[in-house]
């Protein structure tokens, strides 16, 4: 039955709030953590978020009936109380597939979290969760090589990575960063990682950090027998200019690059991921203003989300944090989303922040990298959080070693073996780890003068975003 | 008075990737490792390789990949069938993982001379 036009305004929960609606495989299911003005029903503002996410506008309009808008409406399906919240709401919206281009992770996000946010009738709203359906998550690449590929290229097995970050991070020459990087490596590291600042700045232009730290890992390699990497910054002010220097760390032989996947934009991203597909590069990918977005508990988009689109735009290791260093982050959360990363299957886990089930197909996985404010005291923790899947980072944890770098690293190397070995030979590693660490120290000065450095150091603030339980 | 350094020296070594920074273990050690491999259902792999090509990706089986073994003293006497037909070859245990199609564990039990 063809419609009739009525100019005005309609009440949104006429048309976008459907109780009844059973979601299909193929939706894109979305769950948005609500915080409405005073005295707007639950059912009004939910389907506001539906609306202005997907079809709707403010006012009914003619053109709507030229085609069958109830096709392509987003639709709020479910409200959920937020346990020991009695303000906030979830509303649970289901999105048809055709309102997203295939393979576009930046689509998605400009419908999702677009003018909705800044809508009036709303005081607070953050996107907890997306269900990406198996016939989106099939048009996207993933990530370029994925967990067992990575593993192979790098002859790294049975255990997690080990990284560091050459610091300062701002102001050293490229010969006197590329030192910083062959200290690191001769001394045990697998990989070190150029600064998310590191860029091409006057201090030290890019092609000639690159030419330093490729002689470095060179070097390295052959003197201690074993792989490694250093993660080349492409982060750049253009696409142009960031393709440039990854073609550049190729013609280097280089086996990894970098991109802050938030600051340089999912575009960026997704291209560069399938640069590095096509050319045999692994991707590391950092991701600075994620706390902007992801830290206040009722208003913008969880980490989770990002996580996912991350695995969707493609990276083969993104940061997580460190539930037990110096940056935020809560356990169980945690846990949550290094599961969207490397599993190929996560079910819905509410104790986990996990909302929906979701299959990942046959995408890739991500290595989860914890990195920020850790040292030796904190490996058997970090091993039985992280799980072998991971790239375990210490900054000041390797260059603030009494001898230098090069012995911050190996201690760091003796003690994350020793945890591993512990581990498979079925100790339990966190409450034993003490014993664990000294024992270890017996073989290792490095490990020892580690232990008595950083013995006092501990970062014990309370979470700011924590999963909603009573 | 003479001025006495605390910084010490630290000498690059080279080693054979995971476990290369620990001592050798004991036999007590590696049945333990053995006994984990086992436990996570992997199959057991012997690998070895003269030490002037240990960065090779391919190192020589050892027979083939013990699959579905879970006889702990099976692939004890296997590794020592291997030392002393190679004594001068790096010998190690691999942790076959044919769901990922990698290695859940990989460390070298014998250096080679």
């Amino acid at each position: 039955m063809a419609k009739k036009y009525d100019a005005g305004v309609k009440e949104y929960r006429d048309t976008y709030w459907t109780p009844d609606y059973v979601p299909l495989d193929s939706d894109l299911l979305a769950c948005f953590k609500c915080t409405g003005q005073e005295g707007v029903p639950r059912e009004e503002v939910a389907a506001a978020v539906a609306a202005e996410s997907s079809t709707g506008t403010w006012s009914t309009v003619w053109s709507e009936l030229l085609t069958d808008l109830d096709f392509y409406k987003g639709r709020c399906y479910r409200i959920e109380d937020v346990p020991g919240d009695k303000e906030a709401f979830y509303a649970f919206i289901a999105y048809p597939l055709d309102l997203f281009e295939e393979g576009s992770i930046t689509n998605v996000l400009t419908s999702l979290v677009g003018n909705v946010f800044g809508f009036k009738a709303l005081r607070h709203l953050r996107l907890e969760d997306i269900r990406f359906p198996l016939a989106f998550i099939k048009t996207c690449m993933g990530p370029p090589n994925g967990i067992q590929v990575e593993r192979d290229r790098m002859n790294k097995y049975g255990r997690p990575l080990l990284g560091c970050t050459i610091k300062p991070k701002l102001g050293l020459s490229g010969k006197n960063y590329g030192r910083v990087v062959y200290e690191c490596l001769r001394g045990g590291l697998d990989f070190t990682k150029d600064d998310e600042n590191i860029n091409s700045q006057p201090f030290q232009r890019w092609q000639n950090r690159f030419e330093f730290v490729a002689e470095a890992v060179k070097l390295s390699e052959q003197e201690t027998g074993e792989k490694k990497g250093h993660y080349l910054n492409c982060t750049a002010a253009t696409p142009e200019e960031m393709y440039e220097r990854a073609e550049f760390a190729k013609e280097l032989g280089q086996p990894i690059i970098m991109h802050d996947y938030i600051t340089g934009g999912f575009t960026a991203n997704t291209g560069l991921a399938k640069w590095c597909r096509k050319n045999g590069m692994l991707l590391h990918i950092h991701r600075a203003m994620h706390a902007v977005i992801d830290r206040h508990p009722k208003h913008g988009i969880h980490f989770r989300v990002l996580a996912k689109c991350l695995r969707l735009s493609g990276g083969d290791q993104l940061h997580t944090g460190t539930v037990v260093g110096k940056l935020e982050g809560d356990r169980q959360s945690t846990l949550g989303y290094i599961d969207q990363l490397r599993e190929s299957f996560v079910p819905e886990d509410r104790s986990r922040g996990n909302f929906f089930d979701q299959d990942w197909g046959s995408l890739g996985g991500v290595f989860a990298v914890a990195s920020g404010g850790i040292h030796v005291w904190h490996m058997p923790a970090l091993v039985a959080i992280f799980g072998d899947d991971s790239v375990l980072q210490f900054g000041g944890g390797t260059h603030g070693h009494p001898w230098g770098s090069a012995a911050g690293a190996a201690a760091n190397r003796v003690a994350l073996e020793a945890c591993v070995k512990a581990r498979n030979a079925g100790r339990e590693i966190e409450r034993e780890g003490r014993d664990i660490l000294l024992e270890a120290a017996k073989h290792s000065p490095e490990l020892a003068i580690a232990l008595e450095t950083w013995k006092e150091i501990k970062f014990e603030f309370d979470t700011v975003d924590k999963l909603d339980v009573n | 008075m003479p001025f006495k350094s605390t910084v010490g020296d630290y000498q690059t070594v080279a080693t054979l990737e995971t476990f290369g920074f620990l001592p050798p273990f004991t036999q007590d050690e590696i049945y333990d490792q053995i006994a984990y491999i086992i436990a996570q259902g992997w199959s057991p792999l012997i690998e070895h390789v003269h030490p002037s090509n240990s960065m090779a990706t391919y190192w020589s089986y050892w027979k083939l990949p013990f699959f579905g073994e879970k006889d702990l003293n099976v692939i004890v006497s296997e590794l020592e069938a291997a030392h002393r037909a190679y004594p001068d070859h790096h010998v190690r245990l691999v942790g076959y993982d044919a769901y990922t199609q990698s290695q859940g564990s990989c460390f070298v039990v014998f250096e080679g001379r």
